[in-house]
C-alpha cells in the first residue's frame, strides 16, 4: 500500500497539491504514481512565468516503463520550478511527497474545492 | 556466455586483414583538398580477417529473430516472411534499375508498382494508393496532409483539429502535430472502445477528421464503427484508418466499407516485408476516389498496356525522392501474388483464431482484463494467482530462458501489468502449444520459486540490463564510451 499524506489535496491523475500560503501551492506526483511508473529517468518542467489552466498539461515525467503527462489541478502562474529534479529525477522515487515539481501562484482559489482529500484519494488507489 | 568485446577492443596497431593496391591518383593534388581533410585521424579497428569474421559471426549467433524461435510481440505482427520474397528480389533484375532510366526500359517495375497499388485497393476498399511514403509513420503524415489539403481546397479553413482515442498508437498524435493540426483526445469506454457519447461532445465545424485503428490497440474490434464514421462524416470530417492492425481484417472487412476515407498500410506488418533496424520500410497511403487528386507525386499511371509517370497539379507535392522503397514494395507484391486471393482471405481468420486459442488456454493462469473474444492479439494483466507479487517484467524475462522472445509488456497503458501477445497466422499449433506450456510453467514458478523469476534471464548473453543507467547516459558509440570512462 502506498503512502498518502493527510492534509494534502489530490486529483485523480495522481498529482498532489500542498498549500504553502494563501495563494501559493506546490504540485508533485503521489507515491502511488511514482511506484506505478517505476524508475523515473527524466522530468520535463515548464518555465517560470508560464500561465497554467486547470486540467492542462504542465510537463511530463518519463520512466523506464512509460512517459506520462503532468496535469495541473489549478490555474495560475508558475513562480518556481524544482531544478533538482532535472538533474536527479530519481528523487521522485525516493520521496515523492518531498519531490515537488512546480510552485504556482493560483488565480482561482475555487478550483481547490473540487480536489480530493487524502481519504478520498486513498479509496482510488 | 560472456559479453563479447567490441571490435575496437580487439584492435592491435599495425594488424592488417587485406593489403590494398597502392593507389595513385595523379590528377589530384592533396593540397587541393585541404579544406576537406580530417583534422584527427580516423579511429578504425585494426584486426586480421579471421578476427573480424569471428567477431561478427559470434555476434550474429546472439541475435534472436522470428527465424530462431517464437516471437509473439503484440502490436507488431511479427509474422514469418517467406523466403520467396527474397528470391524474387535477388534473382530478378529489379535491384539493378535506376529511377532515371527511360520509362520504356522500366515497364516491368512500373507494372509491379501499379499492380501492388491496385491489389491494396482491392484489399482495403479504397480506390487509389500511393506507395511513395518510406514507412508507416511517413504514410500517416502524408494521409493527414491529404486530409488537410482536402479541407483547404474547399476553402474550409477552420478545420484544424483531429480526434484521436486515448488508446491510439503514439504516432497518431505525433503525426497530427507534425502536420500542423491540433489533437483532440477522447476517452475509451469500459469495454476499451471509442465512447460514442464523448465523440459526439467534441464534434464541431473545426474537426478535420478522426484517426482510428480497428481492431484497436487493445485488440478489440470497434463494433460501433459504422455509427462512428457516420457521426464524423455528418460533422464534415474525414475518417483516417491506421493500418497497423490490418492483419486481423484480411479477408473479413475492408476499411473503405467501414466508412474510412484515408488509410496507411505498414507493409512490414501485414505484407511480410522486413521489420525493424530502422528500415527500409514502406507505408502506402490509400484514399477514396474524391481524394485521389491530392495523392503525392510522382504517380504511376497506365494507358492501354503502357505505364507512365505523371505529376499532377493538385497533388500535395513530392514527399519522397522517387517511388518509395521499391524493393520492399516488390516483396509485398510477391507475398500477395504467392498467397493469392483465396489464401490471403484466410489470414485474418487464422490470426484471430490463434490469439483466441492462447487467450482461452491461459485464462486460468493470467488475468484477462477484457471480457469477450479478442482479435489478432490478446492482452493479459499479469499473473492471476500471484502471492509473491511477480511482475510482468519478470514473466517476460523468464520467457527468454525458454528460447522465446518476450511479448510486448506494459502496453497498452490502460492496464498496469499488461502483456500483449500476438501469435500471428504463421505459427503452427505445436509452437503455440509449446508457448502455452511455457507460460503455465512460468506461472507455477512464480508461486514456487519467485527468486528464479526475479533473477531471470539466466541463459542469455547478458542478464538484466540497467535500464535507468541506459536511459540517463547516452552512450551510442565507442567514442561516447571512451569519453564516459575517462570522466568516471
Amino acid at each position: 500500500m502506498s503512502k498518502v499524506i493527510d492534509g494534502l489535496m489530490y486529483q485523480e491523475s495522481h498529482e498532489w497539491l500542498k498549500k504553502v500560503s494563501d495563494d501559493e501551492v506546490l504540485i508533485g506526483i503521489t507515491e502511488f504514481a511514482a511506484k506505478e511508473l517505476g524508475s523515473v529517468v527524466f522530468v520535463d518542467l515548464p518555465e517560470v512565468g508560464d500561465e497554467l489552466t486547470a486540467g492542462s498539461d504542465f510537463g511530463a515525467v518519463e520512466s523506464v516503463k512509460a512517459a506520462s503527462d503532468l496535469t495541473s489541478p489549478v490555474s495560475g502562474e508558475v513562480i518556481e520550478i524544482n531544478e533538482d529534479l532535472v538533474g536527479e529525477p530519481e528523487l521522485v522515487n525516493e520521496d515523492a511527497f518531498n519531490a515537488w515539481f512546480i510552485k504556482v501562484k493560483i488565480s482561482n482559489p475555487e478550483e481547490l474545492d473540487v480536489l480530493l482529500s487524502a481519504e478520498q484519494y486513498k479509496k482510488l488507489i | 556466455m560472456s559479453y563479447d568485446k567490441l571490435i575496437f577492443e580487439l584492435s592491435k596497431e599495425g594488424r592488417r586483414a587485406y593489403s590494398l593496391k597502392k593507389a595513385s591518383y595523379p590528377q589530384y593534388d592533396i593540397n587541393d583538398l585541404a579544406s576537406n581533410l580530417r583534422t584527427i585521424e580516423l579511429n578504425l579497428p585494426e584486426v586480421s580477417e579471421l578476427d573480424c569474421v569471428r567477431h561478427y559471426t559470434n555476434i550474429s549467433k546472439k541475435n534472436f529473430g522470428v527465424e530462431n524461435g517464437f516471437y509473439p510481440l503484440g502490436s507488431c505482427t511479427m509474422k514469418y516472411n517467406p523466403k520467396i520474397n527474397e528470391d524474387i528480389v535477388k534473382t530478378t533484375n529489379f535491384a539493378k534499375l535506376h529511377p532515371y532510366q527511360p520509362v520504356n526500359t522500366v515497364q516491368g517495375a512500373l507494372k509491379v508498382y501499379y499492380e501492388l497499388q491496385k491489389s491494396l485497393s482491392e484489399i482495403s476498399g479504397l480506390e487509389e494508393f500511393s506507395l511513395n511514403p518510406y514507412a508507416g509513420a511517413h504514410g500517416e503524415l502524408i494521409g493527414l496532409m491529404v486530409m488537410k489539403e482536402y479541407h483547404l481546397s474547399r476553402k474550409d479553413f477552420k478545420r484544424n483539429k483531429v480526434i484521436i482515442p486515448d488508446s491510439a498508437h503514439g504516432t497518431n498524435p505525433a503525426s497530427t502535430v507534425v502536420c500542423g493540426m491540433e489533437v483532440v483526445e477522447i476517452k475509451s469506454n469500459a469495454k476499451g472502445m471509442v465512447d460514442v457519447e464523448s465523440l459526439k461532445s467534441v464534434l464541431s465545424d473545426e474537426i478535420a477528421g478522426m484517426m482510428l485503428t480497428n481492431p484497436n490497440t487493445l485488440g478489440i474490434f470497434e463494433s460501433d464503427i459504422c455509427e462512428i464514421t457516420k457521426l464524423v462524416h455528418d460533422a464534415g470530417g474525414l475518417m483516417y484508418y491506421d493500418g497497423a492492425n490490418l492483419n486481423a481484417m484480411l479477408g473479413k472487412v475492408k476499411p473503405g466499407e467501414m466508412g474510412f476515407d484515408i488509410m496507411h498500410i505498414n507493409l512490414h506488418k501485414t505484407f511480410s516485408t522486413p521489420h525493424g533496424g530502422g528500415g527500409p520500410g514502406d507505408g502506402p497511403v490509400g484514399v477514396k476516389d474524391f481524394l485521389k487528386k491530392f495523392l503525392p507525386n510522382p504517380q504511376v499511371k497506365k494507358l492501354d498496356d503502357y505505364y507512365y509517370i505523371a505529376n499532377e497539379a493538385d497533388a500535395i507535392g513530392r514527399i519522397s525522392s522517387f517511388f518509395g522503397n521499391f524493393l520492399v514494395e516488390l516483396r509485398a507484391y510477391s507475398y500477395i501474388l504467392n498467397l493469392g486471393k483465396e489464401n490471403l482471405m484466410q489470414v485474418g481468420g487464422f490470426a484471430t483464431l490463434n490469439a483466441n486459442y492462447v487467450r482461452e488456454c491461459l485464462r486460468e493462469d493470467y488475468i484477462l482484463p477484457i471480457k469477450g473474444y479478442c482479435m489478432h492479439e490478446v492482452v493479459f494483466d499479469g499473473l492471476l494467482d500471484n502471492p509473491n507479487d511477480i511482475k510482468t517484467l519478470d514473466v517476460a524475462k523468464r520467457l527468454l530462458d525458454y528460447g522465446m522472445h518476450a511479448p510486448t509488456i506494459y502496453f497498452p497503458l490502460l492496464f498496469h501489468q499488461a502483456i500483449m501477445i500476438e501469435p500471428t497466422e504463421t505459427e503452427s499449433l505445436q509452437t503455440i502449444d509449446e508457448f502455452i506450456q511455457v507460460m503455465k510453467q512460468i506461472a507455477k514458478e512464480a508461486k514456487e520459486d519467485p527468486e528464479l523469476l526475479r533473477s531471470a534471464p539466466l541463459s542469455t548473453p547478458i542478464s538484466r540490463s540497467d535500464e535507468v543507467f541506459a536511459a540517463k547516459h547516452m552512450i551510442f558509440s565507442y567514442r561516447d564510451y571512451l569519453e564516459y570512462i575517462s570522466n568516471k
